[in-house]
């Protein structure tokens, strides 16, 4: 026990030696935590449309009116050529070119039906679909009135009409900060503590410590114990002031239980330490202790769902996803501040995360001694 | 003295890459670890939706909402989930993260359809997870839309006005045309930032770099001939995650190679001086990883437009947006890679990513000499 504590002292006084170290990582995460969210929003809206008007008649205007004033896009440009509105997709000043053809309204009236034409920029696929459903729901209106008006239909409405009401539970305002910000600061707390505990051992071998260690009569166990002990403080603190931001600054209120999330969070730090560990004993220097936790967090971060939908990777990938800690996270987090999920709700993620948090650690310990 | 100094710097450029090619570990890294990111996330993120488990609540279960269902059922973005069939059993999977959407039939859904002539269909989703949520919203919208229209195509409707749809540069809405331009911005800065900035703070933490400076080799040669390897390393990475493009994941490059190796290597060097600037400042390997991480990761995950359209931004992070170098290059990318653009109109974002390498260089520069004195 008295090991511990001045193994402690040690570690915390080397870690807060360095100002520059605190700094970021107290700092750069609330920093982010306050900015990036801002940052996060996946909404398609204000598509950007050039329309090429060749027919200039009182129904392509009227078309042109009803698409701008729908309030889902912005007039680009307005001309007669279709190549110059081509160039402004290149250059990214459109995202949708429309054209109107040349007797257009003349089509309209004579065979009851007229085409128009839409080139969409799909680099983006999600964005393309999205605008090109907006068109359609537009143009679908259109033709209604058309209809109505000149078919002069009895108030009666003779086609029958499914209609939709979406809700939007745990989340009704569709805020995307609401969605991002307990994300992102899973994000912040695993970077943080893995990465910080896997240099933080990495060094000792480099600068030569580690050897003076090896030869006292501190125990394995002790010196481990020293090292993960103060990181896991630590980012409970980080976690902490994260959780404090999210509530002053996007009034995000955990509508389940705190002591459920703290609960869980130390069972995962053990996970994410210990995976630190792990690097740290395979790594000769913090370069490469460095990049290989740089490897897994970017993996963690861009497959953990918060970016992109788990369901829909191939299922290699998900199984991938599935070995991934911080996708068990994200969704712990979401269930119990967004939608209140008690125990039994998230007994399965704790479950995987222990599990996980009892690898990693075993794999550490016996790495390290063979190591030693 | 001129071919004296070029023997010298040949020397030491031999020094850095026996340091970075003397450990095997480090340089399966370097070389590997971009491969695996490329195959790992070409093939795995994607913002379409697949395989979404959804409830359907039908208590009419006539032909309207049978036929809807069925549609549901047959596409591909959507597996019902059976067990959940009424509002009560909902609540309890929604919270336990069994479902993503929910659509519920009104009792007597045909009857109210065809003889009240409106049937309102609800559909719940879950917006803990906004994105997926939205996908699903529009995928269940335009679903039940083709349903409507194919029930209403046999009463013939007249006047209509027609979209035909040209998806220009994607027709098959695939996600990697989006993916693969920004993991390459976001590798290839990783690597330089992070690298060098370690490498030359190594230095210093190991004490050499003093018996460097002492030496009568010229300070700025120390670092250019730092950044030597780490370049060759970089752009043999642009090699391997084009060619995996190519052959793997089928996304030619449509417009000139030279034109992107060009770009390339200039972001390269944009790179190595963001990280030469924060080996500077950095007194540890550790403060050095952490300014890296802080100054490439996040800013280019977020900040570029990569993975969030930056138009929908508030203001002052669409201004922030513009010194994140990795946002600029990914427009050239792009551009280059999938538009199949010529210069001429990528030359504004050019002119920006050389006028930013300037800079670096000359705080650098300044802040370089200023520790020699």
């Amino acid at each position: 026990m008295r090991t511990i504590k001045f193994l402690l002292q040690k570690e915390f006084r080397q870690i807060f030696r360095d100002p520059a170290i605190l700094r970021m990582i107290l700092v750069a995460p609330m920093i982010q935590l306050i900015v990036l969210p801002m940052a996060a929003d996946y909404e398609v809206k204000n598509i950007r449309i050039a329309v090429v008007d060749q027919d200039h008649s009182t129904y392509a205007h009227d078309l042109v009116e009803s698409i701008t004033s729908s309030g889902y896009f912005i007039l680009a440009d307005y001309n007669t050529n279709y190549k110059q509105s081509l160039t402004l997709v290149e250059d990214n000043e459109a995202d949708l070119v429309l054209q109107i053809p040349p007797q257009f309204e003349q089509q309209l009236v004579r065979d009851q039906e007229a085409p128009v034409y839409m080139a969409v920029n799909a680099i983006n696929g999600t964005k393309a679909i999205v605008g090109a459903a907006y068109m359609g729901r537009i143009l679908m209106n259109f033709n209604n009135n058309i209809r109505s008006e000149w078919m002069h239909q009895p108030e009666f409405n003779p086609v029958p009409v499914i209609s939709l009401t979406s809700s939007n539970w745990y989340n009704p305002l569709m805020s995307y900060k609401v969605f991002m910000v307990p994300g992102i600061l899973v994000m912040l707390v695993t970077m943080i503590g893995s990465m910080m505990c896997a240099l933080n051992i990495v060094r000792e071998k480099e600068i030569g410590t580690i050897e003076q260690i090896n030869v006292t009569p501190i125990g394995k166990v002790h010196f481990i114990l020293g090292k993960l002990i103060p990181f896991w403080v630590l980012s409970m603190i980080v976690f902490t002031i994260g959780l404090t931001i999210a509530r002053l600054v996007y009034g995000i209120v955990p509508l389940g239980n705190i002591g459920l999330l703290y609960g869980f969070l130390a069972v995962y730090l053990l996970a994410v330490l210990g995976l630190g560990l792990l690097i740290s004993t395979f790594a000769a220097t913090q370069q490469q202790a460095m990049s290989v936790s740089f490897f897994f967090i970017m993996i963690f971060n861009l497959m953990s769902g918060l970016f992109t939908p788990i369901e829909s990777m191939p299922e290699w990938a998900q199984v991938i996803a599935h070995l991934n800690p911080v996708s068990y996270f994200i969704e712990v987090m979401r269930m119990v501040v967004l939608k209140g999920s008690g125990v039994s709700d998230i007994a399965y993620n704790l479950g995987i995360i222990a599990l996980l948090a009892l690898v990693f650690n075993t794999l550490a310990i016996l790495n390290y001694r063979k190591n030693a | 003295m001129k071919a004296k100094q070029l023997e010298q710097l040949l020397s030491f450029i031999r020094k850095e890459f026996y340091h970075v090619f003397r450990d095997r570990k480090t340089l399966l890294m370097l070389f590997g670890l971009p491969i695996v990111q490329i195959i790992l996330f070409g093939f795995a993120l994607t913002n379409e939706v697949k395989h979404a488990h959804i409830a359907i609540v039908d208590d009419a279960k006539d032909e309207t909402s049978m036929g809807i269902t069925r549609r549901i059922d047959a596409s591909k973005y959507f597996d019902i989930d059976r067990a959940l069939n009424n509002k009560e059993q909902l609540e309890a999977a929604f919270r336990e993260g069994k479902i993503k959407a929910a659509l519920i039939f009104p009792p007597r859904a045909a009857d109210a359809l065809f003889h009240q002539h409106d049937m309102t269909v609800q559909i719940i989703t879950d917006a803990s997870e906004l994105n997926t949520a939205t996908t699903i919203d529009n995928y269940l919208t335009s679903i039940i839309g083709d349903y409507q229209q194919d029930m209403m195509a046999t009463s013939s409707i007249p006047y209509r006005v027609v979209p035909r749809i040209r998806m220009l540069y994607n027709p098959q809405l695939k996600g990697e045309h989006t993916f693969i331009p920004g993991m390459m911005a976001m590798i290839m800065l990783l690597i330089c930032v992070m690298m060098t900035a370690i490498s030359i703070v190594r230095e210093k933490e190991l004490g050499t770099m003093e018996i460097l400076l002492v030496s009568p080799f010229k300070p700025m040669m120390v670092i250019v001939s730092k950044f030597i390897p780490y370049l060759l390393i970089s752009l043999f990475n642009v090699t391997s995650i084009l060619l995996l493009s190519r052959f793997l994941l089928g996304l030619p490059v449509q417009g000139s190679i030279v034109l992107l190796y060009t770009e390339s290597l200039l972001f390269v060097i944009t790179g190595l001086s963001l990280g030469l600037l924060i080996s500077i400042i950095s007194k540890t390997q550790q403060t050095a990883m952490f300014a890296s991480v802080m100054a490439t990761m996040l800013p280019t995950m977020l900040l570029s437009g990569f993975i969030f359209p930056i138009e929908n931004m508030p203001l002052p992070l669409q201004i922030l947006s513009n010194i994140v170098p990795s946002k600029w290059f990914y427009i050239i990318v792009k551009s280059i890679m999938i538009k199949g653009l010529g210069f001429e109109h990528i030359w504004k974002e050019t002119l920006i990513l050389v006028g930013m390498t300037l800079v670096l260089m000359l705080v650098c520069r300044k802040n370089f000499k200023i520790r020699l004195e």
